[in-house]
């Protein structure tokens, strides 16, 4: 176990909080690396889970595999060695099986290489900048800074230094229990049959008696955008930071545009959305939506075109900017051409599951997502189970986060190894990375009033400013709202919405509480630390009113809001 | 320190005028404002904290064409402090929403009108469109129609482009008028500034319009104005009846003649002053902002300069420093007043400056405005600036290389000072050398009854050390 390592991805959890426990994050990052799996940790990371784990993985690191595997060469195989399959083949381990992985680029994969973790480091110090830059907030702090500046080089060092200390740290804690990482690419050949080896040389053919398919995704690039790598690019080339360019456009307004629009801005960078959908931001709750809109777009040098598709990108080159072309969504009517700096495709990922030779077992791809059920098990073309094959992450397009993926594998390890588990999709908490963050978990407000309607129950909301939160107010950081949907007559937590300071980690009490099944009425009762952040969850617990019976003692507070 | 102030500032009496006209009879005068039509009413910005000036709205809880009764929520306004629902005195239609959500409006200016019966709801709609022909934060222009609600409504005025009235020659970023390629910030900042990006030259990568592009086009004005747009107005040979407004300050005028006033003068070194707005200009900081702040912490020490003398009995000393700046505009001269200049800091004190000459600006567009009946002074900016009392005044000439004037005293007030223009001037030195320094020579106007020679003098030499060691100044 890496010990420098951890610290590292401590160093992540933290910034810009001050955590009161820094040993216990410590020693979960060591073994869980935090830094990849940072929204999984209301997941499954307790203490004691950490440290039965590290108990088994020393038995296993001497056995991996010494049970035999019935013939196979392996217990389990995963194709892939993103966050979702590393998540899997450590908790495999644990489980006593005999595990390999294939890698056929880097370990850690997306996120930890081009995803969640660099983005992380560039939003850390646009974080910091921002603040600096912000000389009100500063004098009313009653700090006095001059004029802050940055060095792109060491901001973009910063984020490669970050990407290759989590990924040594996820190969070393692999290796250092037993799982045999196999460099290539793997392809089916059959039932519980996989060829791997370098593109073309497939010479090498192993067995398992589970396969898990982990093969993540790529940036989805629309048809006509001409991809350069300089001045029109996907978030692959953007994590390396290699210009801050005075003006860019950025094709998408979901997490990945969001998040580079608050690193750009930060950076001196002016931001123009191209957005599809009639409004930015569609994936969040509307009321959510509208405020990040007020506090994230606006008072920022942003700009936006919505209900337009970017229907051709051309570089810039020879003197002549980027041009986007712009046509209405809905009437494909060009409607207007841009010419910036430069443009960031952040239209979503698409599937990379290309080569898997899934035709050789007569699995059909949805727009290349491989089709699976509750329990992450393949279907074929005719809708049937796959036995022994499964498929997890962003290749399966459930939902494309890594922590996700992780979940998923750890549920579908759980199912081979004797326990039948069905993962709660509206558990997983999600957070986009602005400053101040946003964080979800569950149904957003018109879902969970369209799944009331249907199921005839009634649904009730209760929402706490951050104006009203001491510590976010001693920070000077007031902007943000919390809302809760929940039911009144049984005070199941439907779904969490935040937006503010630190939400990304406030929002793993709610996503606790609905994986466990936690009811208003009880939670409200559990003590929150004055003064802390997490009262803002606290104001929303004890502001809601639950009519379930056998609730007898009623603590509701007003809400000052 | 030519251009010491970014606007013209004049002769002080008009703050008076100002605020006299508005001052007093508050209440009454907007009574008046709901009388003329008694079926059409507006709905204001109210004020939501003791400190709001300005509010932002949210969003319309209600959509024009709506009923609405007593109490209903009209709309979500965002003040310093929270965003508040706010709800309608008056049972009603939504007939016409003046200021769309996510823009601001100042307390007390007209957001959204209300139409007492549905049949009302097209006039109140083709007189918000006269509003909104005008500049979003103007104030209603044709009083004279209104009394009758059927009346046709008066043709609107041609939108005044606010940079450059005459045509700009094409540039590369206008490509024959048709486009204009501007930064998404320079975007925002021309729509906050009201200035029109087809009169604005690009200097960017491909003739693109950037941000200081339009905040260049927003300074270049100010020098063309006073030659431009000043002598075709005038119809030679022929007797034009005062303004309201000018009316007002004659009326003012006359009236100081009652009250005992005498000047002193001082020359102050403005090194080091010039060398602080070099290093902080680029924040936003405003020369006009550092001389009210100076001006306001000189008055710290001196009380008795910023008090008045109300009766002829006795000193009325002001709770707080306001500092009131004379600017001209077109038919006359207001006084944006900086409240509490020496607490405010320098940067909050900058913006506030900007955002109040924002708004005279926008007036300064719509001279129509200042010839009806005085309604103006119930809406907009000019509300705001009742309820801010000017303490003290500041009047500045040194734009036009004036190097020295004297102002005359607002009544009601206890002293004003004229500022004339810094310049380079030959002075010997303690040690018997010659230097070059710059200097401006300030004047100092006040009420004999309650501030005597020595007190403007001390008060004097307590702002020349602030400005010749203006360190205090940025905090």
């Amino acid at each position: 176990m890496p010990l420098s390592a951890p610290s590292a991805a401590a160093t992540v959890v933290a910034s810009g909080a001050a955590s009161p426990r820094p040993n216990a994050i410590r020693t979960a990052a060591g073994l869980r690396f935090c830094g990849l799996r940072r929204e999984a940790l209301g997941l499954r990371s307790s203490p004691q889970a950490v440290a039965a784990r590290r108990s088994v993985a020393a038995a296993a690191t001497a056995g991996n595999g010494a049970a035999g595997s019935g013939g196979f060469d392996y217990d389990l195989l995963i194709i892939g060695a993103g966050v979702g399959g590393h998540g899997a083949a450590l908790h495999a381990v644990e489980k006593g099986l005999k595990t390999a992985i294939i890698e056929g680029d880097v370990v850690g994969g997306t996120c930890v290489n081009r995803g969640c973790v660099p983005s992380k480091a560039l939003l850390a110090v646009s974080g910091r900048m921002r603040e600096l830059q912000d000389e009100h907030h500063m004098k009313s702090l009653g700090l006095q800074v001059s004029l802050p500046g940055y060095d792109r080089q060491a901001v973009a060092d910063h984020a490669n230094n970050l990407a290759s200390k989590i990924r040594s740290n996820l190969t070393n804690s692999m290796k250092a229990l037993g799982v045999d990482i196999l460099t290539g690419i793997g392809t089916i050949v059959g039932k519980q049959k996989v060829r791997y080896g370098k593109v073309g040389f497939p010479d090498n053919e192993i067995t398992a008696r589970n396969i898990i398919i982990a093969t993540g995704s790529i940036p989805f690039v629309p048809k006509g955008i001409e991809i350069d790598g300089k001045t029109v690019f996907t978030s692959d080339h953007a994590l390396k930071l290699e210009s801050v360019p005075d003006w860019i456009a950025i094709v998408g307004s979901g997490y990945i545009g969001l998040e580079f629009s608050d690193v750009y801005t930060a950076l001196g960078s002016e931001v123009t959305f191209v957005e599809a959908l009639d409004q930015l931001m569609p994936g969040f709750d509307p009321e959510i939506g509208k405020l990040a809109q007020r506090i994230l777009i606006n008072p920022r040098k942003i700009d936006y075109h919505t209900g337009v598709f970017a229907s051709k990108i051309t570089p810039a080159k020879d003197g002549k900017p980027v041009l986007i072309e712009l046509i209405d969504a809905k009437t494909k009517e060009h409607k207007e051409t841009l010419e910036v700096d430069a443009a960031l495709i952040a239209t979503g990922r698409a599937p990379f599951t290309k080569g898997l030779g899934l035709e050789n077992i007569n699995v059909v791809t949805q727009r290349g997502f491989v089709p699976v059920d509750d329990r992450m098990q393949v279907m074929d073309a005719d809708g049937n189970v796959v036995p022994n094959l499964y498929c997890i992450g962003d290749a399966n397009g459930k939902l494309m986060l890594a922590h996700a993926a992780s979940a998923q594998g750890i549920s579908v390890v759980e199912q081979i190894s004797g326990r039948d588990n069905i993962l709660n999709h509206l558990s997983i908490p999600a957070a986009c990375f602005t400053h101040p963050e946003i964080s979800m978990v569950g149904l957003t407000e018109p879902q969970a009033r369209e799944k009331a309607d249907k199921e005839g129950f009634e649904i009730s909301v209760v929402k706490t400013s951050f104006k009203a939160n001491t510590k976010a107010l001693a920070e000077n950081e007031g902007d943000g709202l919390a809302k809760m949907i929940y039911r009144p007559d049984t005070g199941e937590i439907l779904g969490v919405h935040i937006l503010g300071l630190h939400a990304a980690d406030l929002i793993h009490e709610a996503s606790n509480a609905i994986a466990l099944g936690t009811r208003v009425q009880d939670i409200k009762f559990a003590v929150h630390a004055h003064p802390t952040l997490s009262e803002v969850l606290d104001e929303l617990f004890k502001a809601a009113k639950v009519k379930a019976a056998g609730v007898s003692l009623s603590v509701n507070e007003p809400v000052a809001a | 320190m030519a251009g010491l102030l970014h606007l013209h500032s004049t002769l002080l009496p008009s703050a008076s005028a100002l605020r006299r006209r508005a001052g007093a009879p508050a209440p009454s005068s907007s009574r008046r404002c709901f009388r003329v039509e008694a079926k059409i009413r507006e709905i204001f910005m109210p004020a939501l904290s003791s400190t709001m000036t300005e509010g932002k709205i949210v969003s319309w809880t209600a959509a024009e064409g709506d009923r609405l009764s007593k109490g209903d929520p009209v709309v979500v306004v965002e003040s310093d402090k929270a965003d508040m629902d706010v709800e309608t005195f008056h049972d009603g239609f939504l007939a016409a929403v003046l200021v769309p959500a996510g823009e601001s409006a100042p307390v007390g200016s007209a957001i959204a009108l209300l139409a007492e019966s549905e049949e009302e709801i097209p006039a109140a709609q083709s007189k918000a469109a006269s509003f909104s022909s005008g500049a979003s934060s103007s104030p209603p222009a044709q009083e004279t129609a209104a009394p009758e609600a059927s009346a046709p409504p008066p043709p609107p005025p041609p939108p005044a482009p606010v940079a450059i009235s005459a045509p700009a020659p094409p540039s590369p970023a206008t490509q024959g008028g048709v486009r204009v390629v501007a930064s998404p910030y320079a975007k925002k900042l021309a729509k906050d500034l009201g200035v029109d990006l087809f009169s604005v030259t690009g200097s960017g990568p491909g003739g693109r319009i950037v941000a200081k592009d339009v905040e260049a086009a927003l300074a270049a004005p100010k020098k063309a104005a006073p030659v431009t747009a000043a002598r075709p107005d005038v119809p030679l040979g022929s007797t034009v009846p005062f303004t309201t407004m000018q009316g007002a300050v004659s009326k003012n005028m006359v009236e100081s003649l009652a009250v005992p006033t005498f000047r002193v003068g001082y020359t102050i070194t403005t090194d080091a002053l010039d060398q602080l707005y070099k290093k902080i200009k680029s924040k936003g900081v405003t020369m006009t902002a550092l001389l009210a702040k100076a001006t306001a912490m000189a008055l710290v020490q001196h009380p008795v300069v910023n008090s008045s003398c109300r009766d002829g009995k006795s000193f009325t000393y002001s709770s707080s420093i306001n500092i009131a700046v004379a600017v001209a505009i077109d038919g006359g001269l207001i006084t944006p007043v900086l409240q509490d200049a020496d607490k405010v800091d320098i940067y909050s004190l900058s913006r506030k400056w900007k955002e109040l000459v924002d708004k005279a600006r926008a007036k300064q567009l719509q001279p129509h405005e200042y010839n009806s009946e005085g309604r103006k002074w119930c809406f907009g900016y000019s509300v705001v600036n009742l309820k801010m009392k000017g303490t003290f005044t500041l009047s500045n000439l040194g734009m036009f290389g004036v190097d020295r004037f004297d102002a005359i005293l607002p009544p009601g007030t206890g002293a004003i000072m004229a500022v004339g223009a810094s310049e380079p001037t030959v002075v010997g030195t303690k040690d018997g050398r010659i230097g070059i320094k710059n200097q401006m020579q300030v004047n100092v106007t006040a009420d004999h009854r309650v501030i005597y020679g020595a007190d403007l003098a001390a008060f004097l030499q307590t702002l020349s050390k602030i400005i010749e060691d203006p360190k205090d100044l940025t905090f």
